[in-house]
């Protein structure tokens, strides 16, 4: 995930923003047949929720996000969230007119309840007795937030990647709950490649000793060797051959090969640094179940593989936008989810954005990505405040 | 809303509340005005980003697609009317484009500039090629590639079994006068066809 530096006193910062951790005192069924009695949510939010609760957007996180979208958490952050660029007042997803909800989903290591966390039945984490889940399972728990919050209905959904997926199971397990679906970088389902990126990432962790069945936490250490080749691999999808290419070409760091294993070439450099940076800040058993999540994801399963039957129950809009470089949800696969809508007779713009990065671009400010994303939800704010 | 002059005698042929796909919608104009006035559902294709933003904008359905790419991801026959203005000139290809809106489209509605037109013939006979009102772009930069004349369009159409249900053919006031009717292909600027592909028949169970 990359971040940008921000100002927090710049124009178009939400400023320093505290997340909240919001109990669900609900039971949650869950797609592998358990039931979570109840959950915790870290959650951030910016702007305010007009008197109809009509201005709600929900943002959805990908494989390492979380709830921390914009803002700083404090003044001297050097950092600020992950969509910064992309949420604030007068930025694409405008906090002067909408409500704006990010959450660290049910899995995750920021603080929800997640494998990480203590176990009440055994007062240790749960580590691989915490279930695994599905898209739809986050729908469900997301839902049951929403109305905590008092929220029946959102604007809009909002989600690149796996966040992506998210918005579309939304549009199509609630649909009465969704006014918008804007679905970015995404994917109908995995392909068999990117299941067999996972998988790789998966061994790494599996396989490395300090990994202990999960339960590492007990023995006061982490898989950090599983980890971080789980995230170099991630890396290398994330970004195109021609980015890699541009941003580190072949060149050895020293004016001569050293004939040994060390980092000798500024790619090797880069991944080992965003890998072992990812050790620091992520769970690995968090980052098995994120996988296991994107690959289980496929909607149209449940209507004969059919991805337009499933459209067919969605009543937002759709907004689907793919950049030309992204070769891990390449534009093709949304080409997918757009022709569906169209079979299905549902509203549907796509947008395709010529790109560099390759994946990661969806993270990124590129002016005709964030023209498109500020024309639709303007257009949105627009209907809602007339009708207000 | 004032709509572009080509684009009226479109809109006679447009059943109300049908699903149509408009080739090349540039920013919608023609399904905003079909929505506001025949209660038209569908969707525009556009190449241009920019365009693309502005339907996005006005809260039209806008894909982002080069028609040269075909419309594969259409099924056949899915829209009543799938409608390609003044943009024939410029595919590769406009006898495949034509093909697939009319396996998409139960109809279609093709437009494009007459080459036929006296004021072309002049030029050429001057020995120039053509710059008119209606085609204002000089050879060197002209995003047109494959004019044709109405007999040319007309012979094509003939050729492929394409059935042609109605034709407007308009001067640059956008009427159809007398001379038209004498000589269309010679005082023809905007020539504008309804057309339908041959229905394969016999296998109705």
């Amino acid at each position: 995930m990359n971040e940008a530096a921000v100002d927090f006193t710049a124009p178009g910062s939400v400023g320093v923003v505290t997340p909240q951790r919001v109990l669900i005192d609900a039971p949650l069924p869950l797609d592998c047949g358990r039931t979570l009695p109840r959950h915790e949510l870290m959650v951030e939010t910016y702007g305010t929720l007009n008197a109809q609760r009509s201005n709600a957007v929900l943002i959805c996180h990908a494989l390492s996000g979380d709830h921390h979208a914009a803002g700083l958490h404090h003044v001297d952050d050097r950092k600020a969230g992950w969509w910064d660029n992309c949420i604030g007042p007068g930025k694409p997803i405008d906090t002067r007119r909408y409500y704006v909800v990010a959450l660290n989903n049910l899995g995750g290591c920021k603080g929800s309840t997640g494998p990480s966390s203590i176990n009440p039945d055994t007062g240790a984490p749960y580590g691989p007795d915490f279930p695994l889940l599905t898209v739809r399972d986050w729908v469900r728990s997301q839902a049951l937030l929403a109305d905590v919050l008092g929220i029946g209905r959102w604007a809009a959904v909002v989600g690149g990647s796996l966040g992506g997926m998210q918005v579309m199971q939304w549009a199509i397990d609630l649909p009465e709950r969704v006014a918008n679906a804007l679905v970015i970088a995404s994917a109908p389902q995995l392909s068999a490649q990117n299941i067999a990126f996972n998988e790789i990432a998966r061994q790494a962790i599996l396989s490395d000793p300090d990994f202990h069945g999960g339960r590492f936490y007990e023995h006061g250490v982490v898989p950090s060797r599983g980890l971080m080749l789980a995230r170099m691999i991630g890396h290398i999808t994330y970004l195109s051959d021609a980015a890699m290419r541009a941003k580190f070409g072949n060149d050895l760091r020293e004016p001569t090969p050293s004939f040994n294993f060390d980092v000798e070439f500024e790619v090797e450099s880069y991944l080992r640094y965003q890998g072992q940076a990812f050790v620091d800040r992520f769970d690995a058993n968090t980052y098995l179940l994120m996988t296991k999540a994107l690959d289980y994801f496929d909607p149209a399963r449940d209507y004969g593989d059919r991805l337009d039957a499933a459209f067919r129950h969605a009543q937002a809009r759709f907004l689907v936008i793919a950049f030309s470089s992204d070769w891990r949800f390449s534009p093709a696969r949304s080409r997918e989810i757009v022709k569906a809508l169209v079979d299905a007779d549902r509203d549907v713009s796509y947008a395709l954005i010529e790109s560099q990065l390759g994946h990661d671009d969806f993270l990124m400010p590129i002016p005709q990505y964030h023209d498109v994303l500020r024309g639709y939800l303007a257009r949105v704010a627009d209907e809602l405040e007339a009708r207000a | 809303m004032n709509l572009r002059p080509d684009l009226e005698p479109i809109i006679d042929w447009i059943r109300p509340g049908s699903r149509i796909l408009d080739l090349g919608c540039g920013d919608g104009v023609l399904l905003r005005h079909l929505a506001r006035t025949r209660q038209v559902r569908g969707y525009g294709l556009e190449i241009d980003p920019r365009n693309v933003s502005r339907c996005v904008a006005a809260g039209i359905n806008v894909i982002q697609a080069d028609i040269d790419e075909g419309l594969r991801d259409f099924e056949s026959a899915s829209f009543d009317h799938v409608v390609m203005t003044q943009a024939l000139q410029a595919l590769q290809r406009p006898d495949e484009a034509i093909a697939e809106i009319l396996r998409v489209g139960k109809t279609g509605i093709v437009t494009f500039p007459n080459f036929g037109h006296w004021r072309v013939r002049l030029a050429l006979a001057r020995g120039r090629m053509p710059v008119t009102p209606m085609l204002p772009s000089r050879w060197y930069d002209t995003p047109n590639i494959h004019f044709c004349t109405v007999d040319d369009f007309e012979a094509l159409c003939a050729e492929r079994g394409w059935k042609i249900l109605a034709r407007r053919l308009l001067d640059h006031t956008h009427h159809e006068g007398l001379a038209h009717r004498l000589a269309p292909n010679l005082f023809t600027e905007v020539a504008m066809y309804l057309l339908e592909a041959p229905r394969v028949t016999g296998f109705a169970t």
